[in-house]
Order: C-alpha cells, then structure tokens, then sequence
C-alpha cells in the first residue's frame, strides 16, 4: 500500500513540474515575441519619424545642407546602377560555381576546397571584403572610387550567398530527370542546360533576388573604397564616383542637426519599400513554382 | 561509314566544365586575395610598430605628434559590444529556437518564421538608425549620465541583429533531433520542458554552441550599428555607457576621412583589418570545429 501513502506528495511533485513546464512555456513564447516587438518599433519608429518628410521632392532632388531640402535621387540612382553591374557578375559567377560544384565536381579534393572556402568567405566581416575592394580595384586596377569599383566589391561580397542557394536548388533537381535525359543520349552538358537549369531556375532566382537585397543594404565595405555622403548628379558612366541609399543614410544620420535624423527615416523607408518588394517577389515566385 | 565514337574536341560538353572551373576558382581567389593583402599591406606598419607593442599597448592615437599604436583599446570596445550583444542575443535566441522547435503549434510557427526572417534581412544602417533614435534616448531617460554614443545602446540592438540567425541555427540543430527520442521521454512522463532542457538540448548541444559562436562572429564583425551608436572615441573601460570605438568603427571613421593613400592612417586600416580578421576566422573555425566534433549521430 506504500503508493497510496506516497500518493499526495507524488502528486504535489508532478503539479510542481507541470507549474514549472508552464513558467518555461511562457518565458520561451515570451523570448520569441521579442523580435517580434522589435520589428513592430523599429517600423513605427521609423515611420513616425520619416512619413512626413517623405513626398515626391524627397524621391526628385539630390542631397542638401538644408535637411529640408535633401533628398534620395542620387543615392537611389546609385543602387540602381550598382545593382545593374552586380546583379550579372554574381548571378553568372554564382550559378557557374554551383553547378561546377554540384554535377562536376561532387566529391573531388577540388570541391571539397571550394566548399569549405565558400563557408569561411561567408563569415568574414563586410567591412573586410571593403579593404579588398580598396586594394584591388580602387588602387591597384585604378578604378577609383567609381560605381566599377564598388560593384565588384559588392559582387565578391554576395558570391557565397547567391552559391549557396544555387547549389540547394540544382541539388533538389531529381536524379531521375537527369537518367531521364542521359537515356535519350544527351551528353553531360546538354542534360545540365536543358533539364536541371530550368528545373533548379526557380530557386536559383530567389536565391539570386535574396543576395541582391543584401547587396542593396550594405554599407561598410562601400564606405572604406570611398562611396561619398553628397552627391549632386546622377552618374553617366560606371566610372563615375556615386553613393548608395545606405550610405545616404549614414551620412544623414551622423549629422548632428536633428532634423536630418527625420531625413535619414525617411530614406529608410524608401529602402524598406524596395527590399520589401524584392523580397515578396522571391517568395511569390518560390510559390508560384512549388505549386507545379 | 565513319563512326564517331569520341566527342568533339571543341564540344561543348568538353570546354563548360574547365569555363565553369575558373569561375568556381573565382572564390578561392577572393580568400587568398584577402589574406595576401592583409598580411603584404600590414607588413609595413608592423615594420614600423613591433607587433607586440601593437596587440598590448593600451592606447590608440595614431594621429598624435606622438602616435601611440597600442590597439586594446579598439579591443576592448569590441568585446563590450560582443559582450552586452551577446547578453541579450545567447538567451533569448535559445529560448526562441526552443519555443519554435518544442512548443508552437504550426499556426504559431508559420506566423513567427517570417518575421524572424524580415528581421534578419533588415540592412544594418537601420539597426543603426534605431540604436541611435531610440535605444539611447531609453537608456537615457534612465540613466542620464550616459554618452550620447555608447557601448551598451550598440551593443543591445547588435545582439537584437543577431537573434534571428542564433534562433534559427540552434532550431534546426534541435530539429534534427530524432521524434523517437523525445517519445521515449515523454513515454517515462517527463513534462515537455524536461524533453526540451533535458534530452533535445543536450542532444542539439553542439550545434546550439556552434550557433552562439558564429552569432558572436557576427557581432564583432557589425560595423554599421556600431559606427553610428557607439561612438568614435578609443576608450578602453569598462564602463558599457562610455563612448567606445570598435576595430569596425575605426576603420569606418579613418575611410570616411581624407586618407592619403601610404600615410600612417592608411597603413593602420589593414593593422586593424588583419586583427578583426584573425578575430573572426578563429571564431569560425572553431564553429566549424565544434559543430563537426561534438555531433551525436542518430541513424
């Protein structure tokens, strides 16, 4: 009959560790809602701060001294350039690797290095790729602190992401489509362009769209080849010199006049809008192909 | 009849391997290009400022008549930042990966996912932006005798950065933890925090390790948060609501300047670029090193 006599403690016990199972329960949910809480400020704290400075003559004119007057033109012609030269060079350089990595060569020495290399350049600081791109192509190449320049840089910077992904989706690609191909007597290559690219291209695409959008928020490795704050033109040549939205912001929001805090939100929303939009669009297009 | 059995020699088949070869070797080229230049261009100025006196010298005026080159106190302002960032970061990006891995219920997860994922695809110059608009004048209102640029502002929005990459890493070493596993222990009674703490954590342990590794990594590595909230002023203290610069910010504040290509300033951008470097390739690697190592294999 001893568990009887124990009954009562034993069942105190087992409340206690369900009391405790519940504390945890909370406390965990409560550590998750923190990047929610996080996100939800930094939007309505930049909102509040830029809605009112953001109309069509902040999208129109250059920067300026007088905060009321500045605005993004230059900086987002910029991105779009930097964009132009970037979004090739890494998607070319990118898918190539990939697939060299992934139907070539799948388990030689050769890959092997690559990949482990590939992992590394992914957690070397930005600002490192920076003292790259300075050394490399402002000085030694002499392109100066050109859009040429920071593109490249940018381009080395976002490789390993772009691979990555390109490297999952060809991965994905059933074995069965490519016997399905080789059975038809296509060679090797004729089987990669023709059936595991336009099966892998989906994801290839969102993996692309996604390092772009990195592309498009970085700033420090812009900021050690030289990108400036002020710049009053929009550039004619990938040899002009040229700043991005996140170095605009920057720049704004190291002013020590504080309207140009609300300048700097401003520009923030308009960078949030057009990484937003890329951003839906890779998951529309994920979608829109996981569906077949 | 003349039957070919060889390809071509020009075929296509035969020449895209070696074309797609040289672009793989492209990032080969980035590393041993960054390495060469960061050891070539810091040569010069550990020749002028003995290495030792560089990693123990307490004082950094590289501008003074007489320039100090001791770099602790960049250092120092980095391992703050890491410190206060990963105070905030390590609990919370575990608590979250056991939340989404142990207890939320699908429709949680599919709400709570993504917004983890918009958070770790905000650019850093915003994080930035929020340290320095709203995260001071918090501290502030609190502790008035804080700087208006200051380690421990810099250093809570770095760790709120990387929450979403610690959660999701430390998640995905928990879901690899076998279902049978857990039934066992929920089959002996256990409540759904004894599987989580006792038998998932420990089973995920080296992946959970290896996360709060790279998450560091990533927090000595930020530049833009730091440039903007933490201030330019080397200061080796341990007072977190000081000014601080960090070996980031240095490099930032010195290129954002009129640096003439072979001045001293110049020289000290790749001294400082090597020893960030170095910082966080150990850290890297020792992820690697431990991810590999302590992993329990199910099969």
């Amino acid at each position: 009959m001893t568990a009887f006599q124990n009954s009562e403690a034993e069942l105190r016990r087992i409340h206690r560790r369900k009391r405790i199972n519940s504390f945890a329960h909370g406390l965990f949910f409560a550590s998750t809602t923190v990047g929610v809480i996080a996100l939800a400020t930094l939007l309505i704290q930049v909102v509040s701060q830029g809605a009112g400075w953001l109309d069509w003559s902040f999208l129109t004119e250059f920067s300026s001294r007088i905060p009321s007057n500045a605005g993004i033109k230059a900086a987002f012609f910029g991105t779009l350039w930097l964009m132009a030269i970037t979004a090739p060079l890494t998607f070319m350089i990118g898918v190539s690797t990939a697939i060299y990595l992934e139907e070539y060569a799948k388990d030689t020495k050769i890959s092997r290095i690559i990949q482990t290399n590939i992992s590394n350049l992914a957690g070397v600081p930005s600002i490192v790729y920076g003292l790259l791109g300075l050394t490399i192509f402002v000085r030694f190449l002499n392109f100066k602190d050109s859009i040429l320049s920071g593109a490249l840089t940018m381009t080395l910077l976002v490789l390993p992401i772009i691979i990555v992904a390109a490297q999952e989706a060809i991965r994905a690609v059933p074995v069965s489509l490519r016997h399905a191909s080789y059975a038809l007597g296509t060679n090797r290559w004729q089987t990669i362009l023709r059936v595991v690219l336009p099966s892998a291209f989906p994801g290839i695409l969102t993996g692309s769209i996604l390092s772009l959008s990195r592309a498009i928020g970085e700033t420090a490795p812009l900021i050690v080849i030289g990108a400036v704050g002020y710049v009053a033109f929009t550039p004619t040549s990938v040899f002009d010199r040229f700043t991005v939205m996140p170095m605009q912001i920057y720049t704004w929001a190291s002013q020590p006049q504080a309207e140009f805090q609300n300048v700097a939100a401003a520009g923030i929303i308009v960078l949030l809008i057009m990484l937003l939009g890329m951003n839906a669009f890779a998951i529309y297009l994920r979608n829109r192909f996981q569906r077949k | 009849m003349n039957l070919k059995l060889k390809a071509p020699l020009f075929s296509a088949d035969r020449i895209m391997p070696k074309i797609l070869l040289l672009f793989a070797v492209m990032s080969i080229l980035t590393t041993v290009g960054i390495v060469v230049i960061l050891i070539t261009e810091s040569a010069g100025f550990f020749r002028a400022v003995p290495i030792w006196d560089f990693l123990t010298g307490t004082e950094w005026t590289p501008l003074f008549a007489e320039p100090k080159f001791g770099v602790l106190p960049l250092v120092g302002g980095t391992m703050m930042i890491t410190l206060i960032a990963s105070v905030v970061a390590l609990p919370i990006g575990l608590f979250s990966a056991i939340y989404l891995s142990e207890y939320a219920p699908d429709r949680v997860r599919h709400v709570l996912k993504p917004v983890l994922e918009i958070l770790a695809g905000v650019p850093t110059i915003v994080y930035g932006f929020f340290a320095l608009n709203l995260v001071t004048p918090i501290i502030k209102y609190f502790l008035p005798q804080t700087d208006t640029f200051n380690a421990l502002s810099a250093g809570i929005v770095v760790g709120i950065m990387i929450i979403p990459m610690i959660c999701s890493l430390s998640e995905d070493a928990m879901s690899a933890v076998p279902k049978p596993i857990r039934h066992a222990a929920f089959a002996l009674g256990a409540t759904k925090l004894e599987v989580a703490w006792k038998v998932v954590v420990p089973a995920a342990f080296s992946g959970i390790v290896a996360s709060f590794v790279l998450g560091l990594s990533r927090a000595i590595g930020e530049t833009m948060i730091v440039a903007l909230a933490a201030g330019a002023m080397p200061n080796l203290s341990w007072n977190p609501l000081e000014s601080m610069e960090t070996l980031t910010a240095y490099i930032v504040a010195v290129s954002g300047g009129d640096t003439q290509y072979g001045s001293v300033e110049y020289r000290t951008l790749y001294a400082v670029g090597i020893t960030l470097f170095v910082m966080t390739l150990a850290m890297n690697i020792l992820a690697g090193y431990i991810s590999r190592r302590f992993r329990e294999e199910y099969k």
